[in-house]
C-alpha cells in the first residue's frame, strides 16, 4: 500500500514574509517625507493704489527702521550693527516704550484699544520694567503707533532677511506671552480652535497690532 | 524516581512568529502617512532655519512657490527663477497663476488662500520683494515663509 507522502503541515512557509514586510518598510521610511507646514508668517499690505498720497507721515520716534544692504550689512535705527540676535531685544523695547501714552482708541471696529487700556493691562512686572528702564521720549509714543519698517535692498540674501524677520516675531512673541504670563514658546503654539486658547490669544493681541512694514527697496544704490 | 519531569525539554527561543505582524504594522503606519511628491521640485533648496515658527492649520488653503537657482544651470541658466506647481514661471505671470489657484478654492475660502514661500538661502532679496508686489496685486496678501526648525540651542 502506497504510504501518502504529505503526513507533513500543509503551511506555506511564512518565514521570509517578515523580510519581505521590512524591505517594504525601509522603501517607506526613506521616501517618506513628513510634511511641513511651518513658517513665518507675515500679513502683506493691500494693494497700493496710484492716486493715493502717503498717508500721514508717521513721525520718527514711532519708527524702528532696519535696514540691509547688498553686502549683507545692517543698520539699525541709524547705526550699523554686526549681530542680527540684538533686534529682538531692541524691539521689545520699542514697543514697550510708552513714551507718550495716549487715550485715543485704534484698532479694528469693536475692539478699539487704547495705549493707556493697553498699559493698565500689563501685569506689575512688565509696568515695573517700563517705568524703570523705558519711557523714554526717544522711542515709540506706544504700542497702536509703533511701527517696525524692515528695509533690505535688492542685493542682499535672504538669508539674513529670515534672521532678522525671526527676531521680529520673537519681540512680538515675548510681548504678547508675557502679557498673558506665558513665554513666547508657550504663545507660539496656543491652538486658536480651542476657545480657552484663543481667549488668551486674542487678550496678548489686543493693542499691540504687529506692525511689521517690508519697505519697499529703493530701486538704485546699493 | 524523580517525581518531578525536567520542565526544560522545550527551546529556549523567542517567538518569532508576531514579528511580521508587528512590522506590518509599521508598514501600514507609513503607507498611510506617506504623502508622495506631486511636484518635482527643479530649484535649489536649501532653506534658510528660524526659531519663531508657527503652523499652519489649514492645509487645503496653502499654494506653494518655490524660489532659488535652478538645479540645471545648463538649461535655465543660474539666474534665481520661481517655480510653480511643475514649471517655472515670470514674475509677470504671478497674479495670473494666483487667480488659477483660486479658483480650485470654494468661494469663501477664496481669500483665505495662503502663499507658502519656499526660498533657497541664497537668493537675493530683489526677486522675493518682486513676487510680493505681484501677490499684493493678486489680493493674496497672507504669505508664510517657510521655515525648519532651528536645531542648535
Amino acid at each position: 500500500m502506497a504510504r501518502s507522502k504529505n503526513r507533513g503541515s500543509q503551511e506555506v512557509n511564512a518565514g521570509s514574509m517578515a523580510d519581505i514586510a521590512f524591505l517594504l518598510l525601509i522603501f517607506f521610511l526613506v521616501t517618506t517625507q513628513i510634511a511641513t507646514n511651518k513658517g513665518l508668517t507675515l500679513l502683506l499690505p493691500p494693494k497700493q493704489e496710484e492716486d493715493i498720497p502717503d498717508p500721514v507721515k508717521q513721525q520718527e520716534r514711532n519708527i524702528f527702521k532696519i535696514q540691509v544692504n547688498s553686502l549683507n550689512k545692517l543698520m539699525v535705527e541709524g547705526e550699523t550693527l554686526d549681530d542680527p540676535s540684538l533686534i529682538g531685544d531692541m524691539v521689545y523695547d520699542f514697543i514697550l516704550n510708552f513714551g507718550n501714552i495716549s487715550d485715543v482708541e485704534k484698532g479694528p471696529t469693536g475692539a478699539k484699544v487704547s495705549d493707556r487700556q493697553t498699559y493698565e493691562s500689563l501685569p506689575a512686572t512688565m509696568k515695573a520694567y517700563i517705568n524703570n528702564s523705558l519711557r523714554s521720549d526717544k522711542s515709540s509714543d506706544g504700542p497702536n503707533a509703533a511701527i517696525v519698517s524692515l528695509k533690505a535692498d535688492r542685493g542682499s540674501s535672504y538669508e539674513i532677511f529670515i534672521q532678522i524677520l525671526d527676531q521680529l516675531n520673537a519681540a512680538y512673541n515675548r510681548v504678547y506671552g508675557e502679557r498673558v504670563g506665558l513665554t513666547d514658546e508657550e504663545f507660539r503654539k496656543l491652538n486658536r480652535n480651542d476657545p480657552r486658547d484663543l481667549d488668551l490669544y486674542e487678550r496678548a493681541r489686543s493693542g499691540i497690532p504687529k506692525a511689521i512694514s517690508i519697505a519697499e527697496p529703493s530701486k538704485v544704490g546699493g | 524516581m524523580s517525581k518531578f519531569k525536567k520542565k526544560s525539554e522545550s527551546t529556549q527561543e523567542i517567538p518569532t512568529a508576531a514579528l511580521p505582524d508587528i512590522i506590518f504594522m509599521l508598514l501600514f503606519f507609513f503607507m498611510v502617512t506617506t504623502v508622495m511628491r506631486e511636484t518635482e521640485v527643479l530649484v535649489k533648496q536649501e532653506i534658510p532655519r528660524a526659531e519663531q515658527l508657527v503652523k499652519l492649520e489649514k492645509k487645503k488653503l496653502v499654494t506653494y512657490l518655490y524660489v532659488g537657482e535652478p538645479k540645471e544651470p545648463e538649461i535655465f541658466g543660474t539666474e534665481s527663477l520661481v517655480q510653480a506647481n511643475d514649471a517655472f514661471i515670470a514674475i509677470d505671470g504671478i497674479v495670473q497663476w494666483v487667480n488659477q489657484e483660486k479658483d480650485l478654492l470654494s468661494e469663501v475660502e477664496r481669500d483665505q488662500i495662503t502663499i507658502s514661500l519656499k526660498v533657497d538661502k541664497d537668493t537675493k532679496m530683489g526677486i522675493i520683494v518682486d513676487i510680493q508686489t505681484e501677490l499684493r496685486e493678486a489680493n493674496a496678501r497672507k504669505i508664510i515663509y517657510a521655515a525648519p526648525k532651528k536645531t542648535d540651542n
